[in-house]
């Protein structure tokens, strides 16, 4: 089966700063995978980096999608090509509303014009699934949302937009006990509907018990030092990463 | 890469940027005399009062110095710019007889769709005159007068109405472009609500400018009495042509008591334009007076509504946007004057700075000793899409009681890369993401027009943020 995602080598950072050093990470079509490490290991920069953040610049390695080198492409070409990112901080967006940037986004990433009406429908259902009130749809994108609200917001936009890649970094975190349920369903809902893959970045594991994991990736300072299966992730919640990290030694 | 850009750039600007060649004997000639303005008397058929004003207001412009305070004004040269082209047609009621050009002209601004769209009335000036004008039967009868300033000025039912007020809000001595103003005015809209009549429906009128190197000084007057209301749309565009243009229009609201006016405006004038304006507002108590202003284009704009609260808690609300882009400098702002116990006076506008463009923001507000109980709030808040743009505020407060609560607030922000990018992961080109984050900017006052209006400014944004990546 051919690759969905091929990172190789890939390294990146910011003006005089490496942060990525010769990242390797394959995701097949239909696949989880969860991305750990100790905080400022570069999951996120990882992340942006995947969908194009024009904050770093890659300086060696390539990134492919679907066979294509995206390596240099600007994020809304990878958008529309399929890969999403949900942001650790997503950011608000005065005067646009949630429902408005949504059906903005959609057909931006279809090309084709969508009905109002139709919209509307898709994404009330899909608010229902997250247990978002609908009035949410016609505020101010983020504005005044709170944290566990905006991560709501994220998973709603991964199930109205339908991606084949997802990337979703610390979407559990700042979520009760509750929220980490329905955000799960949600993203459940998501696999189930479009067969999408995922890249996971977590702290935590419960967000990953309604999901079936078929790789873990430790990261530490940049490296991938460990790679396994679903038992890895849990391995690391219990020892921490440790091990890992002077695992060399 | 760059060519590419610019082309794309001049596309999208023809599209507000049109003109027709217009018939040379038409003009009245260049420069300002008395011989001019005699002229213009005749052509019009002033009435003595009217010739003595226009020459009085000569002098007067003459006297006084030129405006020194804001941008600079150099490449204006008023004497160059003919002060008066007529259309060659006459009134028309019907739409069948305006002339092709000029019909085709409005066409392509939207005219006949807006009318078609319920609202009540047009009264489009092309160049100098009127020559569309059409206001819905059951406006008419509801005693409302709506119709352009000159012939109203000859009929007998107004013109002692139109004596006692005319230029009397903005007197010829209050500036020197009002002096301008009043010696060689031209054109513009009379609206009349008598007392205790609220118009449903919003009177529009639609102005630009067309012929190369013609100044446009049209006059609007309203006048509503006691408790009756109104919304009063006036939306401009210009054409681009390449002698300095001059905007010197004035426009007089009196608000009788408890009275409500809004007063909607979007002007998007050419770049080479100098758009020297003066709006002035005088409510009665228990008044209101609103206004939603859009400023887009010009090459330097002065533009500061003036609201007067003459009576015990008369009220005036500002609203206004302000976009400047390359080679413009755009002075913009809002006056209230409080000069009655429990009035109140709420300002808020953003403005947004593109491409080295320069936005100035110049709020006064004056609290007179009886002002007592009185409320004041200002608001501003800018937008610089780059380093090379600016954005400055200028509050001035004179606050003479101590028994008044004003406050006043100033923001200045830039577009964050981590918005763009946010948006940008979801599919949107960088330009349109930047577009939609100054289309969020200015949502507060896209909210205060008819949907219509909202719909072209927010065009006008995208045709502005077009070619805007480097
Ligand atoms: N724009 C930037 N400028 C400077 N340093 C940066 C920048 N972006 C990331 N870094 C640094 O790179 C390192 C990796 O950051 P990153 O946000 O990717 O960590 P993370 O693994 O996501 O951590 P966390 O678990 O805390 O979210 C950190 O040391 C961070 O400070
Ligand atoms: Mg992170």
């Amino acid at each position: 089966m051919s690759q969905l995602l091929e990172i190789k080598g890939l390294t990146a950072g910011i003006e005089g700063k490496t942060l990525l050093h010769g990242i390797d990470l394959t995701v097949g079509a239909g696949e989880t995978h969860v991305l750990m490490g100790p905080n400022g290991a570069g999951k996120s920069t990882l992340g942006s980096v995947i969908m194009g953040s024009p904050e770093y610049a890659v300086s060696g390695g390539s990134i492919l999608f679907k066979g294509e080198d995206i390596t240099d492409e600007s994020a809304d070409k990878r958008a529309k090509r399929g890969i999403f990112l949900s942001f650790q901080d997503p950011v608000e967006i005065a005067g646009v509303s949630l429902s408005e940037f949504l059906r903005n986004a959609l057909e931006q990433l279809t090309g084709k014009h969508t009905k109002l009406w139709d919209h509307k429908k898709k994404l009330k259902q899909c608010m229902e699934i997250l247990g978002m009130d609908s009035a949410y749809a016609d505020r101010d994108l983020n504005v005044g949302f709170s944290g566990g609200e905006k991560k709501k917001a994220e998973i709603l936009q991964l199930l109205v937009l339908e991606p084949q890649l997802a990337i979703l970094d610390e979407t559990d975190s700042g979520l009760d006990v509750d929220a980490v349920k329905t955000v799960s369903a949600g993203i459940e809902e998501y696999k189930r509907r479009t067969g999408g893959s995922l890249i996971v970045i977590t702290h935590n594991t419960r967000i990953l018990d309604a999901l079936k994991v078929d790789k873990t990736h430790i990261l530490a300072a940049g490296k991938t030092v460990a790679e396994g299966g679903a038992e890895l992730a849990g391995d690391v919640i219990e020892h921490g990463f440790e091990r890992y990290i002077n695992g060399g030694k | 890469m760059s060519e590419e850009k610019t082309k794309v750039a001049d596309i999208d600007r023809s599209l507000y940027d049109f003109r027709y060649e217009e018939d040379e004997r038409d003009f009245l000639g260049s420069g300002i005399t008395a011989d001019i303005i005699g002229a213009l008397s005749d052509e019009k058929g002033d009435t003595d009062w009217m010739r003595e004003f226009r020459l009085r207001s000569l002098e007067i412009y003459r006297r006084m110095p030129m405006v020194n305070w804001g941008p600079s004004i150099e490449g204006l040269d008023v004497d160059n710019i003919v002060t008066y082209i007529r259309t060659k047609s006459r009134m028309n009621s019907d739409w069948n007889d305006v002339p092709a050009d000029i019909k085709d002209t409005f066409e392509k601004l939207g005219i006949p769709q807006a009318e078609r769209e319920s609202l009540a009335g047009v009264g489009a000036q092309y160049d100098s005159e009127l020559v569309y004008h059409n206001v819905r039967k059951e406006v008419a009868e509801s005693g409302v007068v709506y119709t352009d300033l000159e012939s109203a000025m000859h009929d007998e039912r107004y013109a002692e109405l139109i004596r006692s007020h005319f230029m009397k809000l903005v007197p010829p001595t209050d500036h020197k472009f009002a002096a301008l103003h009043g010696a060689v005015w031209s054109g513009g809209s009379f609206v009349y609500v008598p007392a205790g009549v609220k118009t449903e429906i919003p009177l529009q009128s639609y102005f630009r400018l067309n012929a190369r190197g013609a100044g446009q000084f049209e006059h609007t007057l309203i006048i509503l009495e006691e408790n009756s209301s109104l919304h009063f749309i006036e939306g401009c565009s210009a054409p681009k042509y390449y002698e300095a243009g001059l905007h010197a229009g004035c426009v007089e609201l009196y608000v009788g008591r408890n009275a409500s006016l809004r007063y909607s405006t979007i002007e998007n004038w050419s770049k080479n334009m100098y758009n020297l304006n003066t709006k002035r507002a005088l409510v009665e108590e228990g008044g209101k007076i609103e206004w939603v202003s859009g400023s887009f284009g010009s090459h330097v704009s002065y533009l500061y509504p003036m609201s007067i609260l003459n009576g015990r808690g008369a009220r005036a609300e500002f609203t206004g946007i302000t976009f400047a882009g390359e080679g413009q400098e755009l002075d913009t702002g809002a006056k209230i004057v409080h000069n009655a116990p429990d009035t109140s006076s709420y300002i808020n506008t953003k403005s947004i700075s593109k491409d080295g463009g320069i936005s100035t923001f110049r709020s006064a507000v004056t609290v007179n000793e009886k002002a007592v109980g009185s409320k004041s709030s200002v608001s501003c808040e800018s937008l610089m899409l780059d380093s090379i743009s600016r954005s400055d505020t200028i509050p001035v407060m004179d606050i003479r009681t101590d028994k008044a609560d004003v406050g006043h607030e100033a923001k200045i922000g830039r577009i964050s890369d981590d918005t763009v990018f946010y948006l940008m992961s979801r599919g949107l080109s960088e330009e349109d993401a930047k577009a939609m984050i100054v289309r969020g900017f200015a949502d507060n006052v896209s909210k205060e027009l008819p949907l219509e209006y909202a719909v072209e400014m927010n065009n006008l944004i995208g045709l502005e943020m077009k070619g805007s990546i480097g």
